[in-house]
């Protein structure tokens, strides 16, 4: 029974961050304007050129995704710190880790997925291949959860703090740096030889290990904030 | 907070701010003298004591600053996480202070390691940089560490902070082994590990003076660590007392004021 009930909160957490994101749904449409603003800036910053455009693609795809998900970070934590949702959350009989991974997963349902899905218009405007295209996408489905999950990290480790918003993206960048090299490198490398390539592989690993071992971190900074 | 008005062993009792304060000041110049004596011997070998080498000549010099700098940059990160978890377990308040001392400490080591790897590199490969797994990783470890002293900046509640910036100090721990086997993972510019299973591969007469510089610079790491210590122990007094006397000042709006930070002061009497 008590399973029941962790899993039942678990997606009542996750259901209540997608209602309040549909009701003010502000920060997603913010994010894509962003991200579609980055494919419309690097064309003009590098010149028309085509084919060095569809060869920086991914690239640019994946320097978007990183930004954006730092972008849409300061909001993870701060608002449900402010109204005490978290307070009483941390009193529920539930762990904060648990409560942490709901988040994680709400959050890049939120900001992650749109993003993913709105990818097909940059690879347009970047003039990308076909194959190089369809690398990037699901370079893009097996990395952007370990981004989300770091981002997490940093955004809850920032929630007491009045600047967090310049702080968090601060301390994940560094953080998020194999993300992005092995993120390209999988699109680039599926798109030359059309086999998964280890960078794949590491990217995968990369998201299974950094959402396995976020939630703790997330709630033992949650936990020193509430104090 | 942490209640050692009976300290159970002899740990607890060294770490203990008070008596922290009492015994460390014995070691300080000790340390210095010590220090200067190391740097004195390890740049005479390095400078007129040791042979160029058959490949890179006299640029081969650089490596007794390079080499104990980015040892430092490890080992200072090392500390702090070691730091952090006894910040994180036993809420210990001077390991709050051994992390935040260490961090600005390691910050400079570690960007000395990249400037003198730059000097270095452009004779020996020919550019001041390039995209190598190890000067990646470890310009990745200098960002980490100017991450978490803007984080200790930004926290007002020092000691709420500490704990948080913990939490982030063993994230960030993970680009350590990245660092120590980058040189095995990916095959770029920098040599492998010169300490092998087999013995050393590198000459006695350029090992020397490597050995005690890396010494002398592991030694002005532990001076300047105790003195930053010692100053961030006696900012925090301080702060306190500033605390203290604004309440006091303030009349009877003292119940209603947290001070339960303030458990560097007063607990193991003055020192002065």
């Amino acid at each position: 029974m008590r399973v029941f009930l962790i899993v039942r909160i678990f997606m009542i957490v996750i259901g209540r961050d997608l209602q309040l994101a549909i009701k003010n749904g502000g920060t997603t449409v913010t994010l894509l304007i962003f991200y579609l603003s980055i494919g419309v800036i690097m064309p003009i910053a590098i010149g028309p050129d085509k084919e060095m455009l569809a060869g920086l693609a991914p690239a640019i795809i994946w320097v978007g995704a990183l930004l954006s998900t730092l972008l849409g970070l300061d909001r993870l934590f701060v608002s449900d710190h402010e109204d005490g949702t978290l307070l009483s959350l941390h009193h529920a009989n539930i762990s904060m880790a648990s409560i942490a991974l709901a988040k994680i997963i709400a959050h890049w349902l939120i900001t992650a997925l749109p993003l993913i899905l709105i990818t097909p218009l940059l690879a347009i405007m970047l003039f990308m291949e076909m194959p190089v295209f369809l690398a990037t996408m699901s370079a893009l489905l097996l990395g952007t959860p370990a981004l989300t999950a770091l981002g997490a990290i940093g955004a809850a480790v920032a929630v007491t703090l009045k600047r967090g918003g310049v702080v968090a993206p601060i301390l994940i960048l560094p953080l998020a740096i194999p993300v992005l090299i092995f993120g390209v490198s999988a699109a680039n490398n599926f798109a030359a030889n059309m086999v998964s390539s280890s960078a794949t592989l590491f990217l995968a690993a990369l998201s299974l290990l950094t959402i396995a071992f976020s939630p703790f971190a997330i709630s033992l900074a949650l936990k020193a904030a509430q104090e | 907070m942490t209640p050692d008005n009976k300290p159970k062993n002899w740990f607890s009792a060294l770490a203990h701010p008070g008596k922290f304060m009492r015994w460390s000041r014995y070691f300080i110049w000790p340390l210095i003298i010590l220090t200067a004596i190391s740097f004195a011997i390890g740049l005479w070998f390095a400078l007129f004591n040791s042979p160029p080498d058959y490949q890179m000549g006299e640029t081969v010099r650089i490596m007794y600053i390079h080499v104990p700098n980015a040892w430092l940059s490890q080992m200072v990160y090392s500390i702090m996480a070691i730091s952090a978890i006894g910040s994180l377990v036993w809420r210990h308040p001077l390991a709050d202070v051994a992390m935040k001392a260490a961090a600005p400490l390691g910050a400079a080591f570690t960007a000395m390691a990249l400037f003198t790897g730059s000097l270095w590199g452009r004779p020996a490969w020919g550019t001041y940089w390039e995209w190598d797994g190890r000067m990646t990783s470890t310009l990745v470890l200098f960002l980490i560490y100017l991450g978490l002293i803007a984080l200790w900046n930004t926290f007002s509640d020092q000691s709420k902070g500490a704990r948080i910036i913990a939490v982030f100090t063993l994230v960030g721990a993970i680009n350590i082994p990245i660092i120590k086997f980058s040189v095995d993972w990916w095959n770029g510019l920098h040599q492998p590990s010169i300490i092998k299973a087999d013995g050393l591969s590198m000459p006695a007469e350029l090992y020397t003076p490597l050995l005690i510089m890396t010494l002398a610079f592991t030694l002005l790491f532990f001076t300047l660590h105790l003195i930053n210590m010692r100053t961030e122990v006696l900012r925090r007094r301080a702060n306190s007392l500033e605390r203290q006397h604004v309440i006091a000042s303030s009349g009877g709006a003292s119940t209603s004021l947290d001070v339960t930070n303030t458990d560097l002061d007063n607990k193991g009497g003055d020192n002065d």
